[in-house]
């Protein structure tokens, strides 16, 4: 095996972030496209901005103010602490809530536009079918929007595992706690261990290309075409 | 209390609907007007899938929206079924299933075979293991009609069913539609375009123009109004109802009943004597002469009372006729009615060519 148990820490780390990361992106997300898929709102604009923001912004600039805001001078730092919890920063949670913010217009664009592509006839429908709307997001929407939701999780999830800057900033190094495979493959190349870190990085580009395999033959969505 | 009381005003850029209907709570009423009349519109509000600022909405006594105590009952507790324009299955569902979606989120079904009957009355047994993209167009409109009716719904609402089915569908969906007609007791809202429609289906005609309602009232009476757009030029028409009281065969004839006397028709071999018909007479098909002429090859010679006249500008008369209290229009030259001098009140004979049987 040429995978020593930090490697393996550090990959077990990663799987337990992405999982729990995509979990929370779901629900938080799902409101958050549907809102933007049917709202007329004239707020509908800035939200769509700023939930896409983290895929043209620098993740280091992400990072930075991430990092400020959560520590114990920042607002969400002043809250934690008042809660108790501490301050975020270099903790496991703090990588969490970063790679959730980071990574939430992989989740949200899916399902926004699998969202729009269904449009408002099936929910009519569905109302004069005595279905609540609650109902009918359940039995009609979910169904319909299945690929979507695939997609989201699939991209979430990979784009959680790929993540660097912002880890780099706000999660920092340590071990089974905040060091996650590419800080692992960084600390391999900074110390000159490049059979370890092509180990890994095959791995990760394996598992890339894997993972938007499976994407594209899953898509398109069979029920598109009406 | 049994009828339907619709009073909308909405206000759209280009128009405003503005409606207070007393419609009857059984039978079709058919909502009429072209593309932009606001007939979608008016149903959609029915059905609170639409909220007009100010409304009040009764169907059967049970009140629906009232938007002076602010209340507004949204659509999924209104007790209707509804058919789109698109069929609008649910393509992630089997017909089966599609059918069963509303009826089991009903908790008041007053009839325990309403889906076996829907079934039955649109032919759609064979269907019911398919996925609806294994459907043609005109079955998946018979699915999504039926789909409405399992709900056991009060009123049913249909947003121009056969507009996006070519004719052949059409003419496979007419009968399923006319037997919906006579046997079901609960009123049904029909919005369309089309005329034939109108007189083939309905017994109360509402015609719209630009959100306004211009006519309103029961299908005979409304269809001969000379002011109604129905009755206008070539294809205007009335629909009698009339009752098959006798057949000759020799000469290929059957005789039916009504008011303003006996018709003959081409011989009806399959229609037992007492059955009720509905016939549609053009009016281009109805012509008037002052004495009963003894010797003429037309059989429908019928005394009639003229009781409206309307002349257009391209030298024709629309005649309303009023023979035994139904009644009949005539579209005339302009000159015939100068050269027989045609009055209001005037008594005639209503020569009637050829009639339709719908």
């Amino acid at each position: 095996m040429m995978l020593n148990d930090e490697d393996l820490g550090a990959i077990l780390l990663t799987l337990k972030l992405a999982s729990l990361v995509t979990a929370i992106l779901l629900l938080v997300g799902t409101p958050i496209a549907w809102w933007l898929a049917h709202s007329g709102s004239r707020w509908k604009g800035i939200v769509g901005a700023l939930v896409a923001l983290p895929l043209v912004l620098p993740p280091a600039v992400l990072g930075f103010y991430l990092l400020v805001l959560m520590g114990p001078h920042g607002a969400v730092g002043q809250i934690t602490k008042a809660l108790g919890l501490g301050t975020l920063p270099f903790t496991f949670g703090g990588l969490v809530v970063a790679s959730v913010i980071y990574s939430l217009p992989f989740v949200v664009q899916p399902l926004q536009n699998a969202f729009e592509a269904i449009g408002t006839r099936p929910l009519e429908v569905a109302a004069t079918l005595r279905a609540s709307p609650l109902d009918t997001f359940f039995t009609v929407v979910m169904p319909l929007a299945r690929p979507g939701f695939l997609t989201a999780s699939i991209l979430g999830f990979a784009h959680t595992i790929g993540e660097f800057g912002v880890v780099l900033m706000v999660g920092g190094n340590i071990p089974d706690k905040t060091r996650v495979i590419s800080m692992q493959i960084f600390n391999h190349v900074e110390t000159g261990e490049y059979a370890q870190a092509h180990w890994l990085s095959a791995g990760m580009l394996v598992f890339s290309f894997a993972v938007l395999l499976l994407l594209y033959t899953l898509t398109p969505n069979p029920w598109r075409k009406r | 209390m049994e009828g339907i009381r619709a009073n909308f005003l909405l206000p759209f850029p280009d128009f405003t609907l503005e409606t207070a209907l007393d419609l009857p709570g059984k039978g079709v009423t058919a909502l009429f007007g072209h593309s932009g009349s606001g007939k979608t519109t008016l149903l959609r509000c029915i059905a609170g899938l639409e909220r007009a600022p100010h409304g009040f909405l009764q169907i059967r006594g049970k009140l629906w929206q009232d938007s002076e105590q602010d209340f507004f009952l949204p659509t999924h507790q209104r007790l209707l079924g509804y058919v789109f324009q698109e069929a609008s299955l649910f393509p992630h569902l089997n017909v089966r299933k599609n059918l069963e979606y509303g009826r089991k989120r009903s908790r008041f079904i007053h009839n325990p075979q309403g889906l076996e009957q829907a079934v039955e009355l649109l032919g759609i047994g064979h269907l019911l293991e398919r996925m609806p993209d294994k459907l043609s167009g005109g079955e998946k409109q018979r699915v999504a009609i039926a789909r409405a009716l399992a709900v056991s719904p009060q009123v049913l609402l249909m947003d121009e069913p056969l507009a996006a089915l070519d004719l052949q569908r059409k003419q496979e969906i007419l009968p399923f539609l006319t037997r919906l007609h006579n046997e079901l007791a609960m009123p049904i809202l029909y919005v369309t375009h089309s005329p034939e429609e109108v007189t083939q289906l309905a017994d109360h005609l509402v015609v719209l123009q630009a959100g306004k309602v211009v006519v309103s009232g029961a299908l005979a009476e409304t269809l001969t109004r000379l002011d109604s757009p129905l009755a206008q030029g070539k294809e205007a028409s009335t629909v009698l109802q009339v009752t098959v009281c006798g057949h000759e065969p020799e000469f290929h004839l059957s005789h039916v009943q009504f008011a303003g006397g006996i018709l003959s028709l081409p011989y009806q071999q399959q229609t037992a004597i007492g059955t009720t018909l509905r016939l549609r007479v053009y009016a281009r098909d109805v012509s008037i002469t002052l004495q009963q002429a003894a010797q003429t090859s037309i059989l429908n010679v019928l005394p009639a009372t003229i009781t409206g006249m309307a002349h257009d500008p391209e030298g024709r008369t629309m005649l309303r006729l009023n023979m035994g209290g139904e009644p009949l229009l005539s579209h005339i030259t302009r000159k015939s009615a100068s050269v027989l001098g045609l009055e209001k009140g005037m008594q005639v004979f209503a020569q009637i060519k050829a009639t339709a049987i719908l």
